[in-house]
Parts: C-alpha cells; sequence; structure tokens
C-alpha cells in the first residue's frame, strides 16, 4: 500500500489503515517521523487515561467497564493494552484482549496490544507515539493499560494526564502506601476487589498516606483518651479534601470498586472527570502536556543520537581502537567519551545523512 | 527484525482451549507477539482483533467441527478490510478432504493433533520470511 493511499485511509477513518500506521510507528519502520509529524496538528483533542497496578489487580476489567461507560456516553475510545516482552526470548503473551470481549465488536473502539520490547517503565517506549496516533485519528478518550507494576514503573505518569492505580487488599500494609515510587504519582486511587477482606483497611492506609503527605499528622494531639481525634485525623483530612474539590490543589480520591459485578466503576468515571476539569481549571493540563512535548524532544534527541554514533562504523571502530588503553589504565572512559563526541560532531548534527 | 505478530484464537462452542494455550506459548517462546483472545469467538471477533492489532498470522484452532463454515468466515472477513496478506493457519481435527478444500482457498496449512509445535513455528517463520523479502 502506498503511503499517501495508506494515510486517505487513515483520514477516512478506515481502521486498517489505522492499525497499519500504528505498527509503522511502533516499528519505526521507515516514513513514520514523517507520519507522526503530519500528525501532530491533529494532536491534544483525546483525553489521556493511564491504569496502572499490580499483575492481576483488574486493570483489564476495569478498562474495559470504562470503555462501555463512554461509548454509553457517545465517545470513541482507543485502548492500548502493554504486556511484557520476554529478555530471554523477544517473545510476548498479550492477553489483556481477553478481558476486553464486551466492547471488542463496537466499531468505536479500537483496542491494540502493544509489548514492551526491552523497555523498563511499565509501558513500551513507542506507546507515547502510538497514543499520538490514536488522538489524531480522533478518539475522544485513550485509556493507556501498563504491564502489571511493581514500584518504580513511572512511565504512564509521563504519557497520560489522569493516572490511575488500581490496588487489590493483597498489594500491602501500610509502609507499602509509604513508599516511594508508583504511589506518588497517581491522581485517583482505586481498591478493587473491596468485597474481599482488608479492604477498607488498605483504602484507610492510602488515605492516612495522603493525608501525611499534606501535612496533617497526629503531632498536634495532646492526649489520647476523650478527646475528639476526628480533626487532627490525616486520613479523614484527606477524604474530606478529596471530596470537596479546591481548585487550586488536588487531593486523590481513594475509590472502592469491584469490577466484577460493575460496582463503583460510575464514581471512577465521575472521578475522571473532575480530575480532568482540575487540569483545566489550574492550568495544569497545559503544563503538564508542555512537560511531556519538552520530553518527547529530548528523547528524540537522545534516540537520535544513540543511532548516528552508534551505527556509524567509523565511531565503533575509534572506540575499539582506544579500549585497549582504557584496559591498561593509560585513558578514562570519560576522555574517551569525550574525544569521541569531539570527533562525530558533524555525525550528531546530521550532516553525513545528506 | 521485527516480532512476527500472530493472533491466537478459539472461535465456535467447544470449550477445549489447552491446544491454543500451547501453542500461544509455544510461538511466544519462539519469540513471536502472540494476541491470545480466549475461548468461544466468533468470526467478526476474530476478524476484528486480526486488524486491529495488525497480525502476520492468524492461528485458529478448532475442534467442533465447524471448520468449514468458520474459516472460511474469518478469511473473507478479513479480505473484506483489505488484508489478504494475512497467513490463515491453525489445527484441531480437520479431515483431509476438508484440509484440501480451505487450501484451494487460500488457507494456510492446517495441522492435526499430535503435530510437534516446532514443525508449526518453522512453517509461520518461513512463510514470514518470504514474505518479507517479495515486500522488499
Amino acid at each position: 500500500m502506498s503511503s499517501n493511499r495508506l494515510m486517505d485511509d487513515f483520514d477516512a477513518g478506515k481502521p486498517a489503515a489505522l492499525a497499519r500506521v500504528v505498527s509503522i510507528v511502533e516499528n519505526h519502520r521507515e516514513g513514520f517521523e514523517q507520519i507522526l509529524g503530519d500528525l501532530h496538528p491533529r494532536t491534544g483533542r483525546a483525553r489521556r487515561i493511564g491504569l496502572t497496578g499490580p499483575p492481576g489487580a483488574g486493570k483489564s476489567t476495569i478498562t474495559a467497564l470504562l470503555v462501555k461507560r463512554f461509548r454509553e456516553a457517545g465517545l470513541r475510545v482507543g485502548v492500548i493494552a502493554v504486556d511484557p516482552t520476554s529478555p530471554f526470548t523477544g517473545g510476548a503473551l498479550l492477553g489483556d484482549r481477553v478481558r476486553m470481549e464486551s466492547v471488542a465488536l463496537d466499531p468505536g473502539v479500537f483496542i491494540r496490544s502493544m509489548a514492551t520490547r526491552g523497555s523498563l517503565g511499565g509501558l513500551a517506549a513507542a506507546t507515547r507515539e502510538v497514543a499520538d496516533v490514536l488522538d489524531a485519528f480522533g478518539f475522544d478518550r485513550l485509556l493507556i493499560e501498563t504491564v502489571g507494576v511493581g514500584q518504580s514503573e513511572l512511565d504512564v505518569a509521563r504519557t497520560a494526564d489522569t493516572t490511575a492505580l488500581i490496588l487489590v487488599p493483597e498489594s500491602g500494609d501500610s509502609i507499602q502506601t509509604l513508599k516511594a515510587g508508583v504511589m506518588e504519582v497517581a491522581d485517583i486511587f482505586v481498591v478493587n476487589k473491596a468485597d474481599r477482606p482488608g479492604a477498607d483497611r488498605l483504602r484507610n492506609d492510602v488515605e492516612l498516606m495522603l493525608g501525611l503527605r499534606k501535612g496533617v499528622s497526629f503531632g498536634s494531639v495532646p492526649a489520647h483518651h476523650g478527646i475528639d481525634l476526628k480533626r487532627m485525623n490525616p486520613a479523614r483530612a484527606a477524604r474530606e479534601a478529596a471530596a470537596a474539590p479546591n481548585p487550586a490543589e488536588w487531593t486523590p480520591p481513594v475509590l472502592s470498586t469491584i469490577a466484577t459485578k460493575d460496582e463503583g466503576i460510575t464514581d471512577f468515571v465521575a472521578a475522571l472527570d473532575r480530575h480532568f476539569a482540575y487540569l483545566e481549571q489550574s492550568g495544569k493540563l497545559g503544563a503538564r502536556r508542555r512537560e511531556r512535548l519538552r520530553e518527547r524532544v529530548m528523547d528524540i534527541v537522545e534516540q537520535k543520537i544513540r543511532v548516528r554514533l552508534w551505527k556509524d562504523t567509523a565511531t565503533m571502530s575509534r572506540l575499539e581502537l582506544q579500549l585497549p588503553s582504557v584496559e591498561e589504565g593509560r585513558a578514562t572512559p570519560f576522555a574517551v567519551a569525550d574525544q569521541l563526541l569531539r570527533q562525530s560532531g558533524e555525525l550528531v548534527r546530521g550532516e553525513e545523512d545528506k | 527484525m521485527r516480532p512476527i505478530r500472530v493472533l491466537v484464537a478459539k472461535p465456535g462452542l467447544d470449550g477445549h482451549d489447552r491446544g491454543a494455550k500451547v501453542v500461544a506459548a509455544a510461538l511466544r517462546d519462539a519469540g513471536m507477539e502472540v494476541i491470545y483472545t480466549g475461548l468461544h469467538q466468533t468470526p467478526e471477533m476474530i476478524a476484528t482483533a486480526a486488524i486491529q492489532e495488525d497480525v502476520d498470522v492468524i492461528g485458529l484452532s478448532i475442534l467442533s467441527g465447524a471448520h468449514m463454515t468458520l474459516i472460511p468466515r474469518v478469511q473473507d472477513l478479513v479480505h473484506a478490510q483489505g488484508r489478504d496478506d494475512i497467513l490463515i493457519t491453525g489445527g484441531g481435527i480437520i479431515p483431509k478432504e476438508d484440509v484440501d478444500t480451505l487450501e484451494r482457498r487460500g488457507i494456510g496449512r492446517l495441522f492435526g493433533p499430535g503435530t510437534p509445535t516446532t514443525e508449526l513455528i518453522a512453517y509461520i517463520k518461513e512463510w514470514f520470511a518470504t514474505r518479507e523479502k517479495q515486500e522488499a
């Protein structure tokens, strides 16, 4: 298929053309830069919602329910579901569609599975680019589901406007909620499988953490008998702050859902809307998106330098030549790196391409 | 080289997905990206998934005896979306004369019970290499 024909079909809204464009971008095949460049002015319409959480928390099931609600509201939805690539074989089993069967045939829904292909941040390296493609195609909502994460996979927060962290009662005790990482980037917390033992405790632990983060603590409480502690309780403070939206500051709400029974999803959708309204009113949306673009340009620069330098045989042989002296301690890795960069100035500028 | 993308699907009403799961795991271990969609898929669901995921290969597992209806239907649906370059292959309990009829329709090889997964892997890799050469 010629690229003009492909883009015509893309503009005509044909899913096969969209799927092919996604592949070209995902694989960085020839012409992908041109395509992304052409599509760029059309991006920025879709709200990007990231869903992350540990394996088996119910991310895919909740994604399907969100899709259904958005469709009922007449919105078109794109889904990117990421699963891990094996570091040993390069293969992947992408199984998130199994949970999304109920929305699979809806022509207003497009689901794409992506393998991480070595990326360790919870998403694939090309997920952001694929999100741009779906955005330009005209979806109103993009749901981006990460791999099952541990604590430090934070790419989703750099990709989405709103990040929701899906937890389950088995996710751990209050110490886990205090740790750095994924707990810090969530805009909305969802305790799924809320009918299981420990759900209320987890919810309280998360709220306690959020309250402490806001600077509310038990510190000023004089004694613990016969005194109304409610006002001093950080969990309660967080709960109240989340319930009374403040246009200048966002306190993440902690929601309960039972995805298998479709319970609590309406509240989740409402919280997503509230968060987006907050982003718009506070000016944070513009700030987040600008930050995203900044990182995007920096990423591209790094990618290009990497390709230009390490695919250049002259640079590689200069490096090889220097290795013995580094081995013997006559040169340092830093000195060799500086020297390579100096010698490759033209290459980095891309002047040897032409 | 990019990984080969394969949709492994289980159309029809029978509930035996062990074979499909074994194949999915074997293809994954052979370095392919396998999209697995679960039991009881209609041809429409399979075709939609194949188009959206832009797969190179569709692998169908059919043990119900409905292969003469289901396989051509999947093929017609993906062709209708302009994707006649996808290899449709699969396995199950399929009589020889049906295999021949389906192959005449442009369906790829269909593997019977007891086929080593290595045979399927070799077949897919060879088909993919040939197609890539034609495209280049």
